[in-house]
């Protein structure tokens, strides 16, 4: 079972409170799609992306990018129970996506990376990171949970 | 070895111009001493880092910090062979330093996150894919002559 003291809570809160769902889940996504390039097998069904000229003008990687993040600020919103909250997308990624786990926490990576060039060195400071670091790592986890 | 394409090299030598080993080495190695605690066992003789405003306080980690960081630059100019120009450098993070090289991958991570907070959108994902190559690269080198 994860806690939460009141510091990290306050943190994710406020740095939630400014992320730009669409924007930043965007950017997030085509990071991991342009530096882990193996990862674009998961989304042969979204078309071009061969370059990141063709990422950065896909329709479907904007789409996808902004349902990711949307589903991490659900997580944040039942962060008392994120393993629960999510035990049904664990079940989809397992059972029909066939994501290998690892690949969570290469886009947890690419979050936080999205996050700190947002918010800059004085805001996003190394107690900021690991708190992000940690959500991205219990939002890993709890994904991983019901794979067989 | 890696292969870095002429774009790529261009890439990181131009990003690397701009990047500042004494600030931003000091900020990577406070990130990787605060989120990831074990790594201050290798620092014992830096003084107090129990908390993060004694890791910001202690001057130990800031000229610490700008030692590795320049090292990481010094690779950019061989990348024809940073296995080779490390090797040195592996034997002692092995033979006297003991350090497990799982290490250097959370350092690389956290001087990527760091540049990426100093640089904003100037941390492009094309930066952002070199860059991980490098640092990729030199966690390697440096675990090559492990023994």
């Amino acid at each position: 079972m994860v806690l939460w003291d009141a510091a990290e809570k306050k943190v994710i809160a406020s740095v939630w409170a400014k992320v730009d769902i669409e924007a930043d889940g965007f950017q997030a996504l085509l990071r991991t799609l342009h530096v882990y390039p193996w990862t674009k097998r998961y989304f042969s069904h979204f078309g071009a992306m061969s370059t990141l000229k063709d990422i950065e003008s896909n329709p479907k990687v904007r789409a996808h990018g902004r349902k990711v993040m949307a589903a991490v600020g659900d997580a944040i919103s039942h962060m008392d129970n994120i393993k629960g909250h999510l035990s049904q997308l664990s079940q989809l990624h397992s059972d029909k996506l066939h994501v290998d786990p690892a690949n969570f926490e290469l886009l947890g990576n690419n979050i936080v990376i999205v996050l700190a060039a947002k918010f800059g060195a004085d805001a996003f400071t190394p107690e900021v990171q690991a708190t992000f670091q940690k959500l991205v790592a219990v939002i890993s986890s709890a994904l991983t949970r019901e794979y067989h | 070895m890696v292969n870095l394409e002429a774009a790529e090299k261009q890439t990181i030598t131009s990003f690397w111009a701009s990047v500042d080993p004494a600030a931003q080495g000091e900020n990577a190695l406070q990130r990787l001493l605060y989120c990831y605690p074990w790594s201050r066992r290798y620092f014992a003789k830096f003084g107090d880092l129990s908390t993060i405003s004694a890791i910001r306080k202690n001057s130990h980690v800031r000229a610490h910090g700008h030692k590795v960081l320049s090292a990481v630059g010094d690779c950019i100019g061989h990348l024809g062979d940073i296995k080779g120009h490390l090797a040195q450098l592996s034997k002692l993070h092995c033979e006297t330093l003991h350090v497990d090289p799982a290490n250097f991958c959370l350092l690389g991570k956290n001087i990527t996150i760091c540049m990426a907070s100093h640089f904003g959108v100037t941390f492009t994902p094309e930066v952002q894919a070199t860059f991980e190559k490098l640092v990729t690269t030199v966690a390697a080198a440096l675990s090559s002559e492990y023994h």
